[in-house]
């Protein structure tokens, strides 16, 4: 590590241009299709005809698109992502390589598939679905760039086929984490999804939870919201949720060794939640005696979160209590890639951090969440 | 017994005498209580159907539950605040409170069909009027009304605003559709007609779950989520421009918790600066528009109030003029009299128990005028 790089780095709230080049672990990059066709390559063809037929059935009222629309095209895509060769955002891997992986010096990208298998009311379909896309990940992206690392795809709301799926994936080390929507049917820490925790803590894998757009109940607890503005802040309540949920079911009591990664939800409000999480549960533990400590000591020890989309303080040092009350050991880097709400490692952070904070954030702390090499 | 006189000796760090307490609770009455004000037709069939016997008290603020009775205020029936000699001795005197406004939060304001709902609504208003406001000059009102229909809701608050003691309008944070819809707007404009800031209480219908993720299992969850509820119906009110509509609108979210505040506000201007062209009314960010219309009661207080928590976070939100003294009585949010966190410091606390519930409050404001001039 290049000590007058990083101190350089230090003044990026007074010098917005620095270049960093510490390596960096981005921890969200949404893979994309080329066309349609693409995953029906990995499924049998009795899914690959119904898939024809019917489509992936979810509770998205429409067809293809999502009923809040982004405000830019290919449902909220950078627009200089769109590849030079053709295709929708991120679905070209030299276009990857060069406009994320080499220009931003990030050694690993952990690959967040939104495909819907993990969405899909057709639970065999949802099985099949997913062991495509954990296909697809290998083939596509895997094979050919080593720098990318993948989520196993599982059908939560499905516990034995999940299990199922975790077996089959759990020796290729490419995989780093199982990846479940937090929008599932039940709140996550229900008892129907201890299976998939014990799996995960028994090979000491992440369970990631990425913000997601379907669900089986309104998307937020006012009700049906009318705007987008409205549904990408309910993202970061749903993960809320599940946390919350987690802690007072005891699933970190059961399984203390789960590791829990919120992803593209912020975390400036785990700080607010977690003293509200303390302060009820001083007053009603009698009723969830399954809770031995404090929540906010189980984000504190089985939680982590991904950085983007950064909260931005009117006054950018007000964001160091945040880290602080956080804790930047908590923080793992992610830019969202090819997303419109991206965040850029040279720009995100506008207050300075010390190099070990840095380190962490970038680096340190998603190489030994994912224990990578 | 001893608890009681340990908690009246208690001396607190910040004196609340004088305070104007903005979230009070009487107990929900039981619904024999509401019959002398109930029509004959209410009446006659509350009898035939039993809804005399029923209570009517809500599943979101379980009457008898560790976080809705404070131990020491405990009477011998498991409630609390469910007699005026009670609310004086526990909730008015040893805080030295000037006045205090009654949220009573009752079923009322969620029942399914729209008639009984107001009717309802119509007499828990009029029990109050007689049986807490009549009986007690430091006490004033909350229009109850159920926001599901705002036709109703409106004769409501029509027929109330003679009575100068009731000084707002109270709907609930959780109902059918985020409060911004415009279903709801004819609520707000009878409110800025009149000069009411509408409160909104924690608590709500449950016609969905409370979260995005489904029905939490525990009622300290559904506490917890509340949080995110009122967050999501204040960027509803935002987003939806009920703020442009009507300008002379004042919210006060009531045991919404407010340390979350700065987040919220971080999150909401940063994504607003994003995707602003898809609400062109909202031309301002919506931190500046909830700073101004928008107020928040003081209890719960939500931070570890031996760090630095609470005082950073009050510099994070950069606005003097937002909360509004409260105790929540009879809830457990805190010990003794200390319902003034000591880092809040004396200036502020005065502002937070007088100046910013005058400002608030118009029908106060002019109270404390009459008796100024006398």
């Amino acid at each position: 590590m290049n000590q007058a790089v990083l101190e350089k780095d230090t003044n990026l709230e007074k010098d917005g241009g620095a270049e960093t080049k510490l390596s960096i672990v981005d921890c969200d990059i949404h893979p994309a299709f080329s066309s349609q066709a693409e995953l029906a390559k990995f499924l049998p063809q009795r899914w690959k005809q119904h898939l024809a037929d019917y489509g992936p059935r979810s509770a998205n009222p429409l067809v293809g698109t999502l009923p809040y629309p982004r405000m830019t095209p290919g449902n909220g895509m950078r627009r200089d992502a769109w590849p030079p060769n053709g295709g929708p955002p991120a679905s070209d891997l030299a276009y990857l390589q060069e406009q994320l992986l080499d220009l931003l010096d990030i050694e690993y990208g952990i690959l967040q598939p939104l495909a819907a298998g993990s969405s899909t009311l057709n639970q065999d379909l949802g099985v099949a679905m997913c062991a495509a896309v954990n296909d697809w990940q290998i083939d596509k992206w895997m094979d050919p760039e080593p720098r990318l690392k993948g989520s196993i795809s599982v059908t939560q709301e499905d516990v034995p086929a999940a299990l199922t799926e975790i077996e089959a994936r759990i020796n290729d080390k490419r995989f780093v984490q199982i990846a479940i929507p937090p929008r599932t049917i039940e709140p996550a820490g229900r008892r129907r999804y201890w299976p998939i925790y014990e799996a995960a803590e028994h090979y000491d894998m992440p369970i990631g939870m990425h913000s997601a757009a379907y669900g089986q109940h309104t998307n937020s607890g006012a009700g049906w919201l009318s705007f987008y503005i409205e549904e990408h802040y309910a993202f970061s309540h749903s993960l809320q949720s599940v946390l919350t949920s987690m802690i007072f079911e005891g699933v970190f009591e059961r399984f203390p060794k789960l590791k829990l990664v919120v992803v593209e939800g912020g975390f400036a409000w785990a700080a607010p939640l977690a003293w509200r999480l303390d302060k009820q549960w001083e007053r009603m533990r009698s009723e969830v005696p399954q809770v031995k400590r404090p929540p906010s000591e189980y984000l504190k020890e089985n939680v982590w979160f991904t950085t983007q989309p950064i909260e931005e303080p009117e006054n950018n040092r007000h964001l160091l209590d945040t880290l602080r009350w956080v804790g930047t050991d908590r923080l793992m880097f992610s830019t969202d890639y090819p997303h419109w709400d991206f965040d850029d490692p040279r720009y995100a952070f506008k207050v300075p951090l010390s190099p070990t904070e840095r380190a962490q954030i970038f680096r340190d702390n998603a190489r030994a969440v994912y224990r990578l090499p | 017994m001893n608890e009681m006189i340990r908690s009246l000796d208690s001396k607190p760090a910040l004196s609340t005498v004088g305070a104007i307490d903005c979230d009070l609770h009487p107990a929900s009455p039981a619904t024999a209580a509401l019959m002398p004000y109930l029509d004959e037709y209410w009446r006659e069939t509350f009898i035939m159907r039993g809804v005399d016997r029923m209570s009517l008290a809500m599943t979101a603020s379980p009457p008898r539950s560790p976080i809705n009775v404070r131990s020491d205020w405990k009477a011998k029936s498991g409630f609390a605040g469910d007699t005026l000699e009670a609310v004086r001795a526990q909730a008015l005197d040893p805080f030295g409170t000037r006045l205090a406004i009654c949220n009573v939060l009752n079923g009322a304001m969620i029942m399914h069909s729209d008639d009984m709902a107001a009717a309802l609504c119509g007499a828990v208003n009029e029990w109050l009027a007689r049986e807490w406001l009549d009986k007690e000059p430091r006490l004033r009102g909350s229009i109850i009304v159920s926001a599901q229909n705002a036709d109703l809701a409106v004769a409501e608050i029509e027929k109330r605003v003679a009575d100068n003691r009731f000084v707002q309008i109270l709907i609930l944070a959780q109902n059918d559709e985020p409060l911004g819809r415009r279903r709801y707007w004819p609520i707000y404009e009878a409110a800025a007609r009149n000069r009411l800031p509408v409160c909104i209480h924690a608590g709500g219908s449950n016609r969905h779950a409370p979260t995005a993720t489904g029905w939490p299992s525990f009622f300290v969850e559904a506490y917890v989520a509340q949080g995110s509820i009122f967050e999501s119906q204040l960027l509803s009110l935002v987003a939806e421009g009920v703020f442009h509509k009507v300008p002379d609108l004042k919210v006060v979210c009531a045991e919404s918790g407010f340390t979350w505040l700065p987040s919220f506000f971080w999150r909401a201007d940063k994504t607003w600066r994003g995707v602003r062209a898809e609400t062109p009314w909202v031309t301002e960010q919506p931190s500046d528009i909830v700073k101004r219309h928008v107020r928040f009661t003081l209890q719960p207080v939500e931070a570890p109030l031996e760090t630095d928590a609470l005082t950073r976070t009050l510099e994070h939100v950069d606005c003097d003029d937002i909360l509004l003294f409260s105790t929540d009585y009879p809830h457990a949010q805190f010990e003794g009299l200390n319902a003034l966190p000591a880092a809040l410091g004396e200036t502020l606390a005065r502002k937070i128990m007088i100046g910013n519930p005058l400002a608030t409050y118009p029908r106060i404001a002019a109270d404390f005028a009459k008796e100024v001039a006398k």
